[in-house]
């Protein structure tokens, strides 16, 4: 063999101990469509007294990122997106439904007098811990902040023998009259369950949204289900990759199977690049995967149709595979920075599941053209160097 | 063989296509997810198969009727207990309580009752993400139309982005036909469609950007046809082993992914077909008549 094809392999050799070893201890993030979990896109709204601005929807999110920390979510992803949008994303919650109501709460507490003055609000809040009151009625039992029971104490002094309400999100939850002065400590009953106490004090905790913010878009997959869709597309990827291996060494004989080598390598580098850069796999780049690997094969067969092509028209082995590689070179170029143009304009301009089709088909068909153009060349010409005439007839002519 | 002889035949055929595929999506319309139209959808599980008619009647009777459910869709996901409802309270997607309300009600009378998958949309994102979707293809298709022009020349451009929409309208009209959802995956699908059409017509436009420079004397009909036959071989082995793992998707692959794979392995026999029998078919005939234009006769 010549020194430079030794270097090459080396360099190979750096490039799979390189990816297998990302593939093996990084993980590849599933999207919320295969993994299940929860997706919110949330508006924030004005309201009468409150116009939103860009510190307000600063703020909420603050407050969303504390509430989805209560929750003990692992990894959440939570980003703004324009000047009133906050996405967040959940992956794996075992229960959605409640995270999406306990993030898309306002949760604005209020204590309100007999003539409507509000005394008291969440913001007053030093600490709200559920439990239950003496008749084992779930409660939320708060302190307030020294300023709060400040207010609070001259409140209910005022107020004494009348009712208090205490609303959350302008819904009632319980009118106690006062029946003595209180300071820093008091119970919010009329939560029904427990659960209830407990999410609401969850909220009070992280603190009331500044602004309201409306649901735009909620997704919600259970993880069981995400877990079906994953065995089955893993079985189907599987199964489809096991078909075109099988399909060019039945038809292409010893090339197919050195290109089956370079189809191995360039799935190889996909995943590994995939998870290097912490990319989200979702079902649309499933499809952009499917793509850059029919492109794959498709590289790997235009280059064996020109070696043909070459043969046949009297070329030597050697000759032949050289000017072959060198003449699909211009095809595959084309085809693929087209095809790479393509995917730029979706990632750019696209959003969601478009972005994510645009970053798989990306990286694959970088992966491919190197597999095709690189691999299987210096696979070939390694083996073939040692007995051109004997392997040449391998291609068919 | 000669396809470029028939040419017009082949573009009476994608013409005759796209008008009835036009036609279909103008009558017929697509199904469009709740993705794009906004609204809720619920996929629920029960502990035993249920029809349809059994759910729609507990959901439009009791205390479920004020909440007017009869327009809501519903449909058994087969070789499964689920059921998947779409619906819409006065034009607004259900909200948490709505949905809750609906599963108690389900559950006293069919037994246990879980939420597996839920979708709220708000009408107004569906809009934008449509908007997004058709801006980028737009974008990309220019771009294709550039670099085709740039490495080829603009008339190919034009050609190969015809042969596209040819190949997005014959998937969106089957899609009308059949009444699939179509739902943000479906336009990975088109995308994917795209990509391959493009790439397929560009290793043709290869060869006779080839044939043009080596065989001088040929005319420009002759040169498409023998470019066209001279990678046929390698046209029909791409799209066998592309629909060979796209049909084990289909086979295989979950539900999610079946109407999704189900577009692409139409693309695919569509975009191969414009690949070979339109896209050149254009070419031809467009710089036959420029030729003629210029040459005083």
């Amino acid at each position: 063999m010549r020194p430079g094809i030794v270097w090459r392999f080396v360099g190979l050799v750096i490039i799979i101990v390189v990816c297998t070893l990302a593939v093996w201890k990084l993980p590849i993030n599933l999207g919320l469509d295969l993994r299940g979990g929860t997706r919110m896109v949330l508006e924030a709204r004005d309201t009468e007294t409150i116009s939103v601005d860009d510190d307000a929807v600063s703020r909420a999110k603050e407050v969303i990122e504390r509430r989805v920390n209560q929750l003990g979510v692992q990894e959440p992803v939570i980003y703004r997106q324009g000047p009133r949008r906050i996405i967040v994303e959940l992956a794996g919650v075992k229960d959605p439904a409640r995270a999406r109501e306990i993030i898309g709460r306002t949760a604005q507490l209020e204590f309100i007098d007999e003539r409507g003055n509000i005394i008291i609000t969440g913001n007053d809040l030093k600490s709200a811990v559920a439990g239950y009151d003496h008749y084992n009625r779930p409660s939320v039992n708060f302190e307030l902040t020294p300023e709060g029971s400040r207010k609070f104490e001259k409140a209910t002094l005022q107020n004494l023998g009348r009712k208090i309400s205490i609303y959350l999100d302008d819904q009632l939850l319980s009118a106690p009259v006062v029946e003595t002065v209180i300071k820093d400590k008091g119970q919010i009953l009329g939560l029904g369950s427990i659960e209830r106490a407990r999410d609401l004090s969850m909220m009070l905790r992280a603190g009331a949204l500044p602004v309201p913010l409306e649901v735009l878009h909620a997704e919600v997959l259970e993880p069981t289900l995400g877990q079906e869709s994953i065995d089955k597309s893993k079985l189907a990827a599987g199964i489809g990759a096991g078909l075109v291996v099988l399909f060019m060494l039945i038809v292409y004989r010893f090339p197919g199977f050195i290109a089956d080598i370079a189809l191995v390598i360039y799935s190889l580098i996909v995943m590994a690049s995939l998870a290097g850069l912490k990319a989200v796999l979702t079902l649309p780049g499933i499809a952009g995967l499917i793509l850059s690997l029919g492109m794959a094969v498709d590289s790997n067969i235009i280059i064996f149709e020109r070696i043909k092509e070459e043969l046949k028209s009297g070329k030597r082995v050697r000759a032949a595979i050289e000017s072959g590689f060198s003449r699909a070179f211009g095809c595959i170029l084309d085809s693929n920075v087209t095809t790479l143009i393509t995917a730029g304009a979706l990632y750019f301009f696209g959003s969601g599941a478009v972005r994510g089709f645009a970053v798989t088909l990306g990286l694959g068909i970088v992966a491919s053209m190197f597999t095709a153009i690189v691999v299987t060349k210096l696979i070939l010409v390694a083996v073939v160097d040692r007995n051109p005439e004997k392997w040449g007839k391998h291609f068919g002519v | 063989m000669d396809i470029i002889g028939k040419r017009r035949v082949y573009l009476a055929i994608s013409a005759i296509l796209v008008i009835l595929g036009l036609i279909v999506l103008g009558v017929v319309g697509l199904n469009l997810g709740v993705d794009f139209t906004g609204g809720s959808l619920v996929r629920l599980r029960f502990d035993r198969a249920v029809s349809a008619q059994e759910v729609r009647s507990a959901l439009t009777t009791g205390d479920l009727a004020e909440m007017d459910l009869s327009k809501a869709v519903i449909q058994p996901i087969r070789g499964t207990s689920d059921v998947q409802i779409r619906a819409q309270v006065g034009g607004k997607p259900l909200s948490v309580e709505q949905v809750s309300k609906v599963v108690d009600v389900l559950s006293q009378r069919f037994g246990s009752v879980s939420v597996v998958e839920s979708q709220m949309v708000e009408a107004v994102i569906g809009k934008e993400l449509l908007n997004k979707a058709l801006v980028a293809i737009i974008l990309s298709c220019v771009g294709i139309v550039a670099y085709i022009s740039f490495r080829f020349e603009f008339k190919f451009g034009v050609a190969a982005v015809l042969a596209l929409i040819h190949d997005t309208i014959v998937v969106l009209g089957i899609f009308a036909i059949l009444g699939r959802q179509v739902n943000s995956p479906f336009i990975a699908a088109v995308l994917t469609i795209i990509g391959y059409s493009i790439n397929d017509t560009i290793v043709i436009y290869d060869k006779i950007r080839e044939n043009l420079r080596l065989r001088k004397k040929d005319t420009v009909p002759e040169i498409a046809n023998i470019s066209i036959l001279q990678t046929m071989r390698r046209s029909i082995y791409t799209v066998l082993t592309t629909l060979l793992a796209v049909a084990a998707l289909y086979l295989f692959g979950g539900v999610s992914i079946r109407d999704f794979s189900l577009a692409i392995i139409i693309g695919l026999v569509a975009g191969t077909y414009s690949s070979i029998f339109v896209a050149p078919s254009i070419w031809v005939e467009w710089t036959l008549r420029d030729r003629k234009r210029l040459k005083p006769v």
